[in-house]
């Protein structure tokens, strides 16, 4: 409308005024606004840097590699393995039942394998992966990957799997591992952080329990940036941790193989030691089982199979298999009166077939006695009676603690998984234990290894070892960490007379190559390589006074868990010792027939360090070692190319 | 005939018109916008897509539409300024029937090829409607409760309309920026001081009534409010917006961390960094130094058209400049806020630099009926 140009001139005045002071207002506002960005951005900008960097860095930790172990020849026993697993997040799958179905149709999965991962999915938070199928082939985690997105909530994942090349032959020494258990973690005070990684293994049994530390090494951290939902969007630095140590055992594994194959499928186990060195260079059990499956996760039918077996798969003989060492430990006894100049070497003792003691007749295995026997005489034909005699005189104390100088009833420190101690009782011991006296019998039952008197088989095999070289040979298992040569023992002289160990070990040369010795059937014949050994048969039960009147049952009509033990141990060559070895066959009857030829056969493998020739051997055996020689090898083969595959 | 139209014959004609534009504000607008180029283009990542390049293609489109609204003589936009604001209030109308929900509110209609937030527009052709209206009012009316009413229900029936949506910061924008225009064009002081006294006896009553089943704001209404009194009270909740925003912004320091160097907003601590709170990673990427060019920018924006204003005799384009400009501060001044943790967290994009197509092309609009008046000022 048109204005005259006095009102105009006076409405503009009103509102230039007005817009003016409506532009203080507005700049006054904007002023503010730069105060607060101003304390914002300059005066709070340290406290609100750190809460950024808190928001956006988080800090992961970075598992350290497990160290490797391997034989003295560098052969691989435990080693990680890339390896290929498909796992599920609960959370992005969705409709569970149906993404696993789709999947199921695309690669094989173990049914046993999925009801494990259900039930863990139902225990687990829904954003926590779960394992479905571990080892994949790279074919099927190709296809997997291929078909990601039909597939919501499954992730094909690259890991390192702890691989045991050698399956069972080291299963006992090396163990394996597992992932930390709740129960893992209540045992270890102030856990390191890395054993809370969900699926982090560590040792469980054996040597990869036992050096566990040393194996595992430390973890190193990075600082990686996250997003807000917490996923890494890049790595800002880190600190690299520390790997295990390698370990260098000091067994050979292709000993070690031969002896697993050798010992067959008895309840049996063998020992053979350096006697330079102490080395183990073979520590068998058996029979033995697939370390790998423990790793994977063993299924609950394996699982019962190998603990209901009676010949306890599970449990690793040669250290934690405690048993009367018997006749094997005549030469203690015989040690300990030498040494105390009870007897001579040609002293002679008179067996009627058994010794009255305190009114109860303490019987010898020979019935009708042996007649009149020389130390030599009675450990050849290993005399009870003898022995009785020679232990009544000397007395306990003297034999427990010749005992122990020769390593039996104490503890030998060697990484394995229930090392025992055994048992060298004296008097004091069965006061303690039993509150009770120490009985003349007694000791007439420890004279021969049997009664109270336990021992491992690695116990006699350092004990054979012992005798042989007159020194304290400790065992090794383990030559070198990282590279750096472990200290063996080779062991100061044992500080018995030099004379009364020869004596004993002529009586041992006797007992594998007098015509009329205990092992004279597994002598060998070669001059270089010429053994000394000791037989033994130990009861598990007592014959009772009716029993022998009614004739002893023979030991193959018993059932398996009461026959006789039977043992061996032995060394060689006679004059330049250079191994021991010691065998133990549970339930396996007479240590002549059944753990002599054992121990035979596992001497020259070692002596000769691969199949031992026929000219080794007695001559009218040969065909049958011959025969068992191949057999053997053929089972050797089929184990190599198992254990090939799985590396 | 107006004093305007009467002296039309100095005013320059056809494209030389081009020559007569305000050019120091269109510069700074290029300006704004090239910040908010910049800052998209960081937060997707250092990419064009899928923010810097649309935004580009929509500024260079606006600033066309600017241009030629700015050819069009200022009185035809005076004449229009009923039929637009009728036609945006009908629109209004229509997002209330057909609207399309996002983002929880219901607020633009579907084009096609863009999608139209009639609320954006309302904003504009009220400011128009109320220029056009004190124009047209005679002086000695200004004042009189009737003639005052009038322009209080212009303002009250787009606002309530849009508070239906609900979008309580337009609502509020709506009222400031009407608010304003009365308080220029001479409207008696004693009306302000009742609105101001009646206004916080509503507030009063908002919170009196939260509740009850009167309630007058919705429950996320509530929500924000509480938040914005005490964000550190629920830091992962409603609050952490504000918190998150506070963090970016203030572990910029004095220069920043660098171009493409922000962290927290590219790590999406913060959501719609690319919308409401892209302040944040500007602030966060230049520190207070690209905070306080960017917030210089905008007060020289709003001094050029305070300027320009008040340098025009015709009172139509006086006073549609000035509400422009008032518009066009209370965007930025209630998104800073916003961000900087002293105002509540509500629905406003920062002007010219948030990613948005409706916003900006009805600002560019606004910003080409400023650069008319410049240009058909009468000399």
């Amino acid at each position: 409308m048109r204005r005259n140009p006095r009102e105009l001139e006076q409405l503009n005045r009103v509102s230039s005024r007005r817009a003016l002071l409506l532009a203080g207002v507005q700049l006054a506002f904007v002023g503010g606004l730069a105060m607060r960005m101003r304390y914002l951005q300059v005066e709070q900008a340290d406290q609100f840097r750190l809460l950024a960097e808190e928001n956006r860095v988080n800090i992961r930790l970075i598992p350290p590699t497990r160290g490797k172990i391997f034989d003295r020849n560098g052969n691989v026993l435990a080693q990680n393995v890339q390896s290929y697993r498909i796992v599920i997040v609960r959370e992005d799958a969705g409709d569970v039942e149906r993404v696993l179905a789709d999947l199921s149709e695309l690669i094989p999965l173990d049914p046993e394998d999925l009801e494990r991962a259900r039930a863990e999915m139902q225990r687990s938070p829904p954003f926590l992966p779960v394992s479905l199928a571990d080892r994949i082939s790279w074919e099927d985690i190709s296809k997997v990957a291929v078909n990601a997105p039909a597939l919501p909530g499954i992730t094909p994942e690259v890991g390192l799997t702890r691989v045991y090349p050698r399956g069972a032959d080291f299963a006992h020494v090396v163990g394996y591992v597992g992932p930390v258990s709740d129960y893992d973690l209540s045992k270890i005070e102030d856990p390191e952080p890395v054993l809370r990684i969900p699926r982090f293994q560590i040792g469980k049994v054996g040597l990869e329990a036992k050096r566990e530390v040393m194996l595992r090494g430390k973890a190193g951290a990075k600082r990686v940036e996250v997003n807000a939902t917490g996923r890494v969007m890049r790595e800002l630095d880190r600190r690299e941790g520390q790997p295990g140590a390698d370990l260098q055992l000091s067994v050979d594994a292709d000993l070690q193989g031969y002896v697993q194959a050798r010992l067959g499928s008895e309840s049996a186990s063998a020992v053979v030691i350096d006697c330079e060195t102490g080395d183990l260079r073979a520590i068998s059990s058996s029979p033995s089982f697939d370390p790998n499956l423990f790793v994977r996760g063993i299924s609950v039918t394996d699982y019962r199979t190998l603990t209901e077996d009676i010949h306890r798969p599970l449990a690793s003989k040669t250290v934690q298999g405690l048993y009367p060492p018997g006749s094997t430990f005549k030469m203690i006894t015989a040690m300990a009166a030498l040494e105390e100049g009870l007897i001579g070497p040609e002293d002679t003792v008179w067996c009627p077939g058994y010794l009255e003691v305190s009114g109860r007749r303490f019987h010898c295995w020979k019935r009708g006695g042996h007649g009149h026997l020389n130390l030599e005489g009675s450990l050849k034909q290993s005399c009870d009676v003898y022995f009785y005699d020679l232990a009544l005189k000397v007395g306990i104390d003297k034999i427990s603690a010749m005992a122990q100088q020769f390593g039996l009833g104490i503890h030998h420190d060697v990484p394995m998984s229930a090392v025992a101690s055994g048992l060298a009782p004296d008097r004091a011991w069965k006061k303690r234990v039993h509150g009770a006296e120490w009985l003349i019998g007694d000791t007439a039952n420890a004279a021969i290894g049997q009664g109270y008197m336990l021992a491992s088989p690695m116990q006699l095999a350092v004990m054979t070892a012992r005798l042989a070289t007159g020194r304290d040979l400790t065992p090794r298992l383990i030559k070198s960490i990282d590279g750096i040569e472990q200290p063996s023992h080779g062991g100061a002289p044992l500080g018995v007379n030099e004379n009364n160990l020869r004596t004993l070990r002529k009586a041992m040369y006797a007992v594998s190559n007098d015509r009329r010795g205990t092992a004279y059937g597994s002598r060998i014949i070669e001059d270089a390589f010429r053994m000394a050994g000791k037989t033994g048969t130990s009861q598990v039960r007592n014959i009772t006074t009716a029993e022998r009147a009614a004739g002893v049952t023979r030991n193959a009509d018993l059932p398996w868990n009461r026959r006789d033990h039977a043992l061996f141990v032995c060394f060689a060559p006679y004059d330049k010792p250079k191994y021991a070895v010691s065998v133990v066959v549970e339930h396996g009857g007479g240590g002549s027939s059944v753990a002599a030829p054992v121990g035979r056969d596992v001497m020259l493998q070692a002596l000769y360090g691969d199949t031992p020739p026929l000219a080794a051997y007695p001559s009218k055996d040969r065909s049958r070692i011959k025969a068992q020689q191949d057999r053997l090898h053929r089972e050797r083969l089929r184990v190599q190319q198992e254990q090939s595959g799985r590396a | 005939m107006s004093y305007l139209e009467h002296r039309v014959k100095s005013t320059p004609s056809g494209l030389r018109k081009v020559l007569y534009l305000n050019w120091p504000l269109a510069l700074l607008l290029i300006s704004v916008a090239g910040v908010g180029v910049l800052m998209l283009y960081s937060v997707a990542g250092g990419s064009f897509s899928p923010w810097a390049d649309p935004q580009i293609k929509r500024f260079a489109l606006g600033f066309v539409v600017m241009i030629a609204i700015a050819m069009v003589p200022i009185w035809f936009w005076r004449n229009m300024a009923a039929l637009a604001y009728g036609v945006s209030v009908l629109l209004l109308v229509g997002v209330e029937l057909f609207g399309t929900v996002g983002m929880g509110a219901q607020r633009w209609i579907d084009l096609g090829f863009m999608r139209l937030q009639p609320s954006e527009l309302t904003k504009i052709t009220l400011v128009m409607l109320l220029a056009a209206y004190y124009d047209w009012l005679p002086a000695e009316r200004t004042s009189r409760p009737l003639w005052v009413l009038l322009p209080v229900l212009f303002i009250l029936v787009p606002t309530a309309l849009v508070l239906k949506q609900p979008d309580l910061g337009t609502a509020i924008l709506l009222m400031a920026a009407g608010g304003a225009i009365l308080f220029v064009a001479g409207v008696h002081w004693a009306y302000f001081a009742a609105v101001i006294a009646a206004g916080i006896g509503l507030v009063t009553a908002v919170f009196e009534s939260r509740g009850t089943p009167w309630q007058l704001l919705k429950d996320y209404q509530y929500r924000r409010i509480d938040t914005f009194l005490d964000p550190g009270s629920d830091p992962l909740g409603a609050g952490y917006h504000i918190t998150q925003s506070k963090i970016a912004l203030g572990s910029g320091g004095w220069t920043g961390r660098g171009f493409m160097q922000g962290t927290q907003s590219r790590l999406n601590f913060l959501p719609e960094k690319h919308t409401d709170f892209i302040f944040t990673t500007l602030a966060e990427e230049f520190g207070f130094v690209g905070g306080m060019s960017l917030l210089t920018l905008y007060g020289l924006i709003i001094l050029f058209c305070i300027a320009s204003a008040l340098a025009t005799r015709d009172r139509f384009s006086s006073l549609v400049t000035l509400g422009i400009a008032v518009n066009f501060f209370l965007f930025f001044a209630v998104n800073m806020s916003m961000v900087m943790g002293l105002a509540p967290v509500v629905g406003v994009p920062l002007p010219m630099v948030s990613y948005g197509g409706s916003a900006m092309l009805v600002l560019m609009a606004a910003f080409g009926i400023v650069q008319s008046a410049h240009v058909h000022r009468p000399r």
